[in-house]
Order: structure tokens, then sequence, then C-alpha cells
């Protein structure tokens, strides 16, 4: 894959997004309201369950919550992971994905980081410049903590990434992709913390959402925003993080070697 | 040696039976019934360098498998197929840069971009030297007059510039070989004819070998020497147009136009097969009955105004070729 093409649809997505203002802000003005709402459902179980001492106090979760909204659209969190992709198999434009002179898992997990990064600059940006003055969000405490959120945050794209290619080449085998482009976001955003925190759910939930790669994408990169996490436990987050890209990785290759064997090409 | 080889070549698909009714529909989603079908059932061509062929068969020939297997999209199930020395599925990369697709149902360039912003993005994937791709982009602009389409976005273009830009888009790397499958379809009468002349000048004056699938024959008789008909997955005839007429049928149609509109023609020798007014189309066989006698007797018998002699066209000889191979293999 050469580093060229990547940048090259990187710039073409942001560009297209660019296009569509309208479905910019309106996105944004979602994200803000919803963020609203969930901070003001936190705030009142934080009011009423305050006798006993939570894992993570009010001002951290509202910290984390507005870090959710920010970069919501980071996650496979839609009714598909990759529309683009999808619409190409529904149509046969597939076709032309396989006639360039590109691996073409590394064209799809360059399409899905394009497709997954571009948005955010566009969402997280003004996300900050609104919930930091006025909604309560804290910025990292310290410079350590920052920079351990920022090499989280790229060991979440690249995982999130990993994970949507894979439900992509999946599309191979299922003409609609429905199903699974369905069950599989509301997993990710339960198990990655985009729903409540995961320090916030119950004792013996911990072992299992801790074994899943999901909390690489939210969660974990979230707490070293705030501190919750200390910046030292970066290096580990970030080795699970690539640990699971590569298992995704691996997994979305050897499917996509099966798939490209058994293709039937839509219509003509 | 030639640049295209292709040796009994066979793909086939399986398809789910979906049986008519409620009750087959759901015994069909209980236990899936699948058919085979042959889309190729060993074909067999070579072509050179240079080439422009047609490639023209019935819808679900086989003739997009074709192309789709030379493109190195569609692995087939046996069967020998090399391009320019490689084997397109197996060597997929190599293969893919040095061709050119262009599939005229569906679209490659970004549909909410401009079309430049499409030609930049090919750049980089194909890894086009900077040079390389301005010299390449401003020659296929000038030729497809396009440059006032490059900063719209696609999806506000009509099909006739759309198809420009696909040509267009396909040929920015400078591929050896083109593969154009249905390229006019849809297309007005205008944008057929710049695809068309374009395609001619691409060939004659560049050399590059072109394979052309079309329901188009209009397409085949302005651009292509060779014809290659594919129906059920098999060739049923490869050759020039004339060899392919002179195969199917040695017949030719004398056109006259009547001073009388009104007036019965008939001819022993010869048949009238339409009337339109005062012209009469008759269809006779050359071999039994001379040109020459046949116009020398209709214009004694009848006040013929003008006449005209001509080949059956050419939809008629495939129409017959498609039929005589349903005969032969239904």
């Amino acid at each position: 894959m050469n580093l060229r093409a990547y940048l090259s649809l990187f710039a073409a997505r942001f560009k297209m997004l660019l296009q569509y203002r309208a479905a910019a802000i309106a996105g944004f003005g979602t994200q803000l309201f919803w963020g609203l709402i969930r901070v003001m459902i936190l705030e009142a179980f934080f009011r009423n369950g305050a006798a006993t001492a939570q894992p993570m106090s009010l001002a951290e979760t509202i910290t984390y919550v507005w870090l959710g909204q920010a970069f919501f659209v980071m996650i496979p969190y839609s009714s598909n992971p990759d529309p683009e992709i999808r619409n190409m198999m529904r149509s046969g434009s597939v076709a032309y994905e396989m006639a360039r002179p590109l691996d073409l898992w590394g064209l799809w997990y360059a399409r899905a980081i394009a497709a997954r990064s571009a948005p955010v600059l566009l969402r997280a940006l003004p996300m900050f410049a609104v919930a930091v003055p006025f909604f309560g969000m804290a910025l990292p405490p310290s410079g350590a903590s920052a920079l351990a959120w920022a090499v989280a945050m790229v060991g979440a794209l690249l995982l999130v990434s990993a994970f949507s290619t894979l439900l992509t080449v999946s599309l191979l085998w299922t003409v609609s992709g429905d199903g699974i482009a369905r069950l599989a976001p509301s997993l990710v955003l339960i198990a990655s913390g985009m729903i409540v925190p995961i320090p916030l759910f119950p004792d013996w939930a911990q072992p299992i959402l801790a074994a899943l790669p999901f909390g690489g994408m939210a969660d974990a990169p979230f707490r070293l925003y705030m501190g919750h996490l200390p910046p030292e436990a970066a290096p580990l987050i970030v080795a699970k993080q690539l640990l699971w890209t590569a298992a995704f990785a691996l997994a979305g290759r050897a499917l996509l070697a099966r798939g490209v064997r058994r293709l039937v090409v839509q219509g003509g | 040696m030639p640049q295209i080889t292709v040796e009994n070549l066979v793909k086939t698909y399986r398809v789910a039976e979906r049986p008519e009714g409620t009750f087959a529909a759901v015994r069909g989603f209980v236990r899936p019934v699948y058919r085979t079908v042959t889309a190729l059932g060993g074909i067999s061509f070579t072509l050179e360098r240079g080439e422009l062929v047609g490639y023209i068969g019935p819808n679900g020939a086989g003739k997009s498998t074709t192309v789709k297997v030379l493109s190195g999209i569609l692995v087939p199930d046996s069967g020998r197929c090399e391009v320019s020395g490689r084997v397109p599925w197996r060597e997929r990369i190599a293969h893919v840069a040095r061709i050119g697709v262009v599939f005229g149902q569906r679209s490659q360039l970004w549909w909410d971009l401009p079309v430049a912003d499409s030609f930049d993005l090919l750049r980089d994937i194909y890894a086009v030297p900077a040079a390389d791709y301005a010299r390449a982009r401003e020659e296929l602009v000038a030729a497809l007059d396009i440059a006032p389409l490059l900063t719209v976005p696609v999806r506000q273009l009509s099909l006739g510039q759309r198809m420009r830009c696909e040509l267009a888009a396909s040929l920015l790397h400078t591929p050896d070989i083109l593969f154009l499958d249905e390229p006019t379809i849809g297309l007005d009468a205008v944008s057929k004819l710049a695809v068309r002349d374009f395609v001619r000048r691409l060939n004659r004056e560049r050399g590059v070998t072109v394979i052309l699938t079309t329901h188009d024959m209009d397409d085949i008789e302005a651009l292509c020497t060779r014809v290659m008909v594919i129906a059920n997955g098999r060739i049923l005839s490869d050759g020039s147009l004339d060899a392919l007429r002179a195969r199917v049928t040695t017949e030719r149609w004398l056109l006259i136009d009547l001073a009388d509109a009104d007036e019965a023609v008939s001819d022993p020798e010869a048949e009238v097969i339409a009337r339109e007014g005062a012209r009469v189309t008759l269809r006779f066989d050359p071999t039994r009955t001379a040109t020459a006698a046949l116009i020398g007797r209709v214009t004694a018998a009848h006040g013929v105004r003008d006449l005209l002699v001509q080949d059956p066209p050419i939809e008629e000889i495939i129409a017959r070729l498609y039929g005589a191979e349903k005969v032969a293999s239904g």
C-alpha cells in the first residue's frame, strides 16, 4: 500500500465531507444534544447513588461523555460499517476496486481509516471548542496524559478500522449485509464505553470487558486523557490495541482471500 | 507471441433457485436449492498487440465474465489465460497496473467530488510519476474534450459527459490494454460518436489493444476489424465482419423506390421482406440469381425511381446466429 494513495483517499474523503456542510452542522448539533442528555442522566445517577464511592467521579464522567461525543464518528456506530464499500458490492462497482494495483485488504483498510478519521476533524474540534468552556469538559491534567491519549487515539483509529474492514469483508458472504452490520455496532457501542463508561459497569462485567478488544476503541484512550489511567499505562494499552488490530487484520485478510475466489460480481 | 491467450476457459456460478409460491419459498429458505450456471464453457482465443476486437453476444452470454477474468477480477474454474505473460488472477496487482478497464454500467469516479479530484486519486493509486501524469491527463482532456467538466462534481454530469470522463480515468496510467464493457450503453448519438472516435484513435495512434463488448452493432461496424460472437458461454464465430456475414448467410438485399407506391412487386428469385410506402426491400441469394439480372427484371417490370443493393444489417446476421445457436443447443 503506497502512502500517497492513502493520503489521497483521506483528502478526497475530507473534501467530500466538506461538500455537505448542512450534514456536518446537523451532525454536530445532534451530538451536542445527546451529549447534554447523557450528562444530565449521569448527573442524576450520581446524585442518587452518591452514598457509595464511584470508581469514576462525576467531573471525570462528564469529560468522558464529551470525549465520546467528540469521537463518536470514529466508532462504527451506524447501521453499517462502511457504506461506501457496501454500496460498491451491491452495485457491482467493487469490480473497479479489484482492478486497481493495490492490495485489496490494504485499500479497504485505507478507505476505512479515511472514513473513520476525516469526519473526526469536523466533529471533534468544534466539540472541544464548545464543551470545554461551557459544558464542564476538562483538559488533560498533564502533558504526559495528553501525549498518552494522542498515541492511544491513533491506536484506537487503527483498531476500529481493522474491525470495520473485517465487517466489510464479511459482506462478501451476504448480499445486503444488514444483519452483521446492525448487530456489531450495538456490541461495540456498549463494550467500548460509549453508552456507559466502562469503569461504571458492575464488577462481574469488568473481566469480560477487559478481555474484549472494544475498550481500546474509546474507553482506554479517554481514561488516559483524564488521567483516570496514568500515562505509564499507555504502552500496555497501545500494545493491546495493536495486538487486536493485527488479529482483525489477519482474520480480514484470510476471509478476503477466500471471498475473492468465490466472488460473484453482481449484475452483468 | 500473442498478447492475450485464452484456452479452454471455464467459469461456472452457483445460483440459488427461488421457485415461485409461498410454500416453495419457505422450503427454499430451509433448504436452499442451488443450480450451476455455466458462464463460460471452455472458450479459447488469442489476441495480438494492437488489435481492436469486438466481443458481442446476448445478455448473459459470458461477455462480462470474460472481461472480468481477463482483468483479474474473477478466478475461473479451469483453463489457461495469460495477458502479457501474466496470469491475471495470480499476479493481479502487477497485471492491473498495465490494463485499463471501463465498465459502462458502473462508475469509478468519486460521485460527490469534481472529476479532477478522482483523476488525482487515480494518479496516486496507480503511482503515476508527476510528469507522465501531467502529459497523459492533458492529452486525454484534449482528446475527449472534457476540460470544462473537470471542476464539476460527478453527480452533476450527464451520462455522455461522465462516460468521456470514465474513459479518461481508465487511461491516466497509459495502459497497454483497454477493456471496454459496454461503454456506449445508454449514450445519445453524439456521445456514442465521440466515444467511438476516441477509441479508434487510441487504437490506431497509440497501438493500445482494445476489447470492446457491446450490444450496439454500429460500434462494431465503426470500429472493429475482428468480431467474436459468444452465446451460452461458447464462441460461435471469430473473424472479420465479412467472414461472419458469409458464414451466416450469402443473401443480399435489393431496396427499390417505386414511382407508384401502390404497385405490387414480385419476382420468382427474390422475396419481398419489407414494404414502407414506396420503398420495397427484396431479399435474394446472389449465388442463385445474378444481381444484375434481378435488377434488370425488376426495373423492366416496375417503375423504379431509385435502387440500392446492400448486405443485410449486422443486427440481422447476429440475430440469426443466436437463433441458430438456440436451435442447436436447445
